[in-house]
């Protein structure tokens, strides 16, 4: 589904700043993988997210979806295969529009865009029911602008609109790093029920070794740019926040810094 | 009194374009200046070349479609920013109308305009042409409205609401961005146009400080209708001309001069953007915000309020921060983004509950 082909990126090259974000890096979803991505700041994470969607183009490397190469593509042509949901609550909405003109934006993903009316009845009750799969009650406020919804409403909304029109990859980045405990848990509850019920291709950036473990069936953890730990499904089935830890310092001899891996 | 209607609903065209840009694509466009001189200059040198009317109006929009089109190009392709693109383009725009005139000023004193069935029959300056002038405006404002609604319409919508959301739907932003200033600026030059056949010629100085006229309008459009929808706020557009039209009207009564009026129409824009700061007229724009987001963000609207215009407003100044970071390497800057992120959320759950 999606094949990462020895992909590189380096920033700055060149000069004092230099810093390479993605070192030769290779890995293979299936169809309805979900694989989570873990790792310390600046371990390349977000960057090999950035690529796959186009946002970042890549040094050197392929990046085949689907068996079509997209590595060269620019990021709106990509959108077809994907949808992505960002970290922070506000990027993946329009906050002036309303709740039903984000999803008919949403629904047009990747397609020619018309003259045709945006939010037609049919539209309307196609909202109304994928809205009341969140169980927040969106499916009543269907005029509402979305700038009025909370950070958490306006995240399962983003992750509705990346998931209802069955995207090849779903990309998710670090989309609960935001919410407070019990929004990023709702939020990460929707994210399984979404994934599960359309069995999407997904992959997901986290900081969160619990959600990490607790998602997918698959595991990465990457470190300066480099995938050095992967768990295939029967592993991670197994994995506790404890072996994972022991597998970083083993492999890095290091310990993993970042206060926010460690909760 | 029936002239600053006329004239009121005729630049409504124009503020219509300015709308465009500066409120839906968010974009302050300066080509206005500009595109607004060719539109006229297009129509008059047409008309004294014999063309129908109507077909050298056509035109005229096709020359403004064209400048911005170019303030586009310039700005996207070129990734020249905005308002030096437009500044640009505006300036370009100078020598182009005066090649296009072939002199600084033509008179369109015993030509047929569009206005002449208007002004032969003795109704210029009656309601019978008010009507007239209100229902073409109408018309332009529904088509704007018409428009926005579709889902091309919905993308430049959010082209101007969170550009980095709407890339990852699959639309080119580029695009996207050059059809606004073209479309706006097609209007600007209809209404250079009708301008300038109504009042009898084209100058090459017609357009200076036009955007001003357009800003006052929008944003007094806006303090008397609110924006709560695409309806009201083009129609605040296009009233606020009006509106704008009678203060000058008046401005003059009071004894003040022509010359003056340019100073008038700043300290209207001024007054429109500093009033709401200091408390009043609450509900007015996001311009305010656009020079100064920090303090956009503290008001806390009560949750009752769905329709309240501030609440709309907060996110929209914080949302385009961490969208534009791209090339930036990802750890810092992302987790710099996550904090004011959970600063914000914080602040509208808390608003929500």
């Amino acid at each position: 589904m999606l094949k990462i082909d020895t992909i590189s990126k380096t920033f700055f090259p060149g000069t004092v700043n230099e810093r390479k974000a993605l070192q030769t890096v290779s890995l293979e979803l299936d169809e309805s993988d979900f694989v989570t991505v873990i790792g310390s700041n600046g371990a390349g994470k977000s960057t090999l997210l950035n690529t796959v969607s186009g946002r970042l183009p890549v040094d050197s490397g392929s990046i085949t979806i689907d068996g079509a190469e997209v590595s060269r593509m620019p990021e709106y042509k990509r959108a077809k295969y994907l949808g992505r949901v960002f970290q922070d609550p506000m990027a993946g909405t329009a906050p002036d529009l309303t709740i039903e003109q984000n999803l008919s934006l949403a629904l047009k993903r990747g397609k020619s865009r018309g003259l045709g009316r945006g939010t037609t009845s049919a539209r309307r009750a196609l909202f109304r029911d994928e809205l009341a799969t969140l169980e927040l009650g969106l499916e009543n406020r269907l005029k509402t602008k979305v700038g009025l919804l909370s950070g958490g409403q306006r995240q399962a909304l983003s992750l509705l609109m990346a998931g209802f029109t069955q995207p090849r990859i779903l990309l998710l980045d670090e989309h609960t790093a935001a919410l407070d405990p019990q929004r990023a848990a709702l939020v990460t509850n929707l994210t399984q029920k979404i994934v599960s019920n359309d069995g999407l291709t997904t992959l997901m950036v986290t900081h969160n070794m619990e959600q990490a473990i607790a998602l997918g069936n698959r595991l990465i953890m990457m470190h300066e740019g480099e995938i050095i730990y992967q768990a295939s499904a029967e592993e991670k089935k197994a994995l506790t926040v404890k072996t994972l830890l022991g597998e970083f310092s083993k492999l890095k001899g290091a310990t993993l810094g970042d206060r926010a891996l460690l909760n | 009194m029936f002239g600053a209607l006329e004239l009121g609903l005729i630049y409504g065209a124009m503020a219509l374009g300015v709308y465009l840009t500066f409120k839906v694509l968010n974009f302050p466009d300066l080509t206005v200046d500009g595109s607004f001189t060719t539109g006229g200059a297009t129509a008059a040198s047409l008309i004294i070349a014999g063309v129908n009317p109507f077909l050298a109006t056509v035109a005229a929009i096709g020359a403004g479609l064209i400048a911005g089109y170019i303030t586009g190009l310039l700005h996207t392709k070129g990734g020249i920013d905005g308002l030096l693109a437009g500044i640009l383009t505006m300036i370009g725009l100078w020598s182009i109308n005066l090649r296009i005139m072939g002199k600084a000023n033509l008179p369109l004193l015993r030509e047929d305009t569009v206005f002449t069935p208007l002004r032969e029959n003795m109704l210029l300056g009656t309601w019978v042409s008010i009507s007239a002038l209100l229902a073409f405006t109408l018309i332009l404002k529904f088509a704007i409205d018409w428009f926005l609604t579709t889902d091309l319409g919905l993308a430049i919508q959010a082209n101007g609401n969170n550009r980095q959301m709407i890339r990852s739907l699959g639309v080119n932003t580029d695009n996207t961005t050059m059809l606004t200033l073209a479309l706006s600026n097609g209007f600007v030059a209809l209404c250079g146009a009708l301008v300038a056949q109504y009042q009898g010629f084209s100058d090459i100085s017609m357009g200076i400080g036009l955007i001003l006229v357009g800003l006052a309008s929008v944003i007094l459009g806006q303090a008397v209708f609110g924006s709560r929808n695409i309806f009201m706020a083009s129609l605040g557009a296009l009233l606020g001309s009006v509106i704008y039209r009678l203060i000058i009207f008046l401005a003059l009564r009071a004894g003040l001069d022509t010359n003056d009026m340019k100073l008038t129409t700043a300290l209207l824009v001024v007054l429109a953007l500093l009033l709401p700061r200091w408390g009043f007229l609450k509900r007015i724009p996001s311009l305010r915000s656009r020079s100064n987001r920090a303090s956009s963000k503290a008001p806390a609207e009560p949750a009752d309020d769905p329709a309240s215009e501030a609440g709309a407003q907060v996110p929209a100044g914080t949302v385009d921060t961490p969208a534009d970071t791209p090339g930036v390497p990802a750890g810092t800057p992302a987790k710099a983004a996550g904090r004011t992120a959970a600063g914000t959320s914080a602040a509208s759950d808390s608003k929500e509950d």
